[in-house]
């Protein structure tokens, strides 16, 4: 069968790979390219398990035609650690136990990440509305919550302590 | 199945008459690709419009908005311009599925679906919203509430499609909204809802109305009767009464398992009723 060449970027990696026109992005990430980091909970854009960043967009990668990526920029869960050191939200779900079994936790992260680079300094209700299309039927959501937030809180401080001690300086 | 994605209108609508079996448009995918998932949907050609610029750009149209086919909900949040000149069409844009849906969705595309229960569609037609259809035969333009004929069906003829959503410029003291109910605070599919348009004179006397209904009917359904009841009021508690029975006097819903007729039809009378408070204190500048 006819397949389509794509070209695009998956984080920060020129990345080309063929597919079916009916491919989902989620089928070419986990079955083509062997990143099987994004989860495929549902299928239908309900659970956000297979979340990933297009364009600087979260999206559902089960909710895009693999076709479509020709050209963008995709950031997918492999691509949140910096080589063995984790993500901040990574650590503080390990310290909250945010997680069980573990499907829905990279969905939670990348929507996470997206949400902490939007808003550094969100309320409890902008986070259960921003994670709102990230099921999870293990944790019943609250320490998933306390550790987007605590990541933020942690995430803010080097720029709050930072400040007063540069006023010092300049009043000295 | 073939997958395009043409780089101007016009190729698109070349691909569109020209194909054949099948063919569907695919601006943010939302509902396409559950449908074909699930087999409700087979294509043998999927024409991509997320490539043709000018339908990824909300752009002024006069003093009015031309909000192109590609754009998705959540960019229609972050404009400022928009949100402030039409806060209930982009509230009501900004209620469709979750965060990863937002950025993915479209207001053109929740018309063409041709759900009773589109959250967007009675916002744009209270509105007054026109859809902007491009075919092989040229450009016209078809007011929002006479796009869609039944569930899942529309006016569109072969080789047309929707390139953009305008809306109109806003006259002065004039505020819009939209409410649904849902059982639940987000996530969900209307059981009903209410999309309200007003606009009031110096004195604060309502001089224009529409009023619309959503997932109440087989299509969305704009009542001349409720916004009658409202014209030449203070859209004070006696009108709102009269509103919400003209609603509820209109609405002819179904039972299903998101809620019964006689809910549904209370409910749409509450709901307008609500929802042009909101577009009243708008209109009048309180909110």
């Amino acid at each position: 069968m006819f397949q389509i060449q794509v070209s695009t970027s998956i984080n920060g990696d020129d990345t080309e790979f063929s597919c079916e026109a009916d491919e989902t992005l989620l089928d070419v990430l986990r079955d083509r390219l062997g990143m099987t980091g994004s989860k495929e909970g549902c299928g239908t854009g309900d659970c956000g398990a297979c979340s990933v960043v297009v364009d600087g967009r979260l999206v559902c990668s089960c909710l895009m035609l693999g076709a479509e990526a020709q050209g963008r920029e995709i950031e997918t869960i492999e691509g949140m650690a910096d080589g063995t050191e984790l993500h901040p939200l990574q650590q503080k779900f390990l310290d909250h136990a945010a997680l069980q079994c573990g499907v829905c936790t990279p969905g939670f992260l990348v929507a996470a990440k997206s949400l902490l680079e939007r808003n550094d300094d969100p309320t409890e209700e902008e986070v259960r509305y921003w994670l709102a299309g990230n099921l999870c039927r293990c944790t019943g959501y609250d320490k998933i919550v306390r550790a987007v937030l605590d990541t933020a809180k942690d995430m803010r401080k080097p720029a709050k302590t930072k400040k007063p001690a540069a006023k010092k300086r300049v009043k000295a | 199945m073939q997958y395009h994605a043409p780089a101007t209108v016009k190729d698109a609508v070349k691909l569109l008459a020209g194909s054949k079996g099948s063919t569907q448009i695919l601006a943010g995918g939302t509902d396409l690709l559950v449908r074909m998932r699930s087999g409700f949907s087979e294509p043998d050609t999927i024409i991509d419009i997320k490539r043709i610029s000018p339908m990824c750009k909300i752009a002024r149209d006069g003093k009015g908005f031309a909000i192109g086919a590609a754009v998705s909900s959540a960019e229609m949040s972050e404009n400022a311009a928009l949100a402030k000149a039409w806060p209930g069409v982009v509230e009501s844009a900004a209620l469709i599925g979750s965060t990863q849906v937002q950025g993915r969705a479209t207001i053109a595309g929740n018309l063409c679906n041709a759900s009773p229960a589109a959250d967007s569609v009675p916002a744009m037609v209270a509105a007054g919203a026109k859809a902007v259809i491009r075919g092989p035969k040229g450009k016209r333009k078809v007011a929002v509430e006479k796009i869609c004929k039944g569930p899942g069906q529309t006016i569109l003829k072969k080789g047309e499609l929707i390139e953009a959503i305008v809306l109109p410029a806003k006259p002065a003291r004039t505020g819009d909204a939209y409410l649904r109910f849902i059982p639940r605070t987000e996530m969900d599919i209307a059981v009903a809802g209410a999309g309200i348009c007003v606009t009031l004179d110096a004195k604060g006397v309502c001089t224009a109305a529409r009023v619309s209904l959503g997932a109440i009917a087989p299509t969305v359904l704009l009542v001349s009767r409720a916004a009658k009841a409202l014209i030449g009021t203070r859209i004070d508690d006696e009108a709102l009464d009269a509103l919400a029975a003209a609603c509820s006097a209109a609405a002819r819903p179904i039972d299903d398992k998101r809620g019964t007729k006689e809910f549904r039809i209370h409910v749409a009378g509450v709901l307008a009723r609500r929802a042009a408070i909101i577009a009243r204190d708008r209109a009048l500048g309180k909110s």
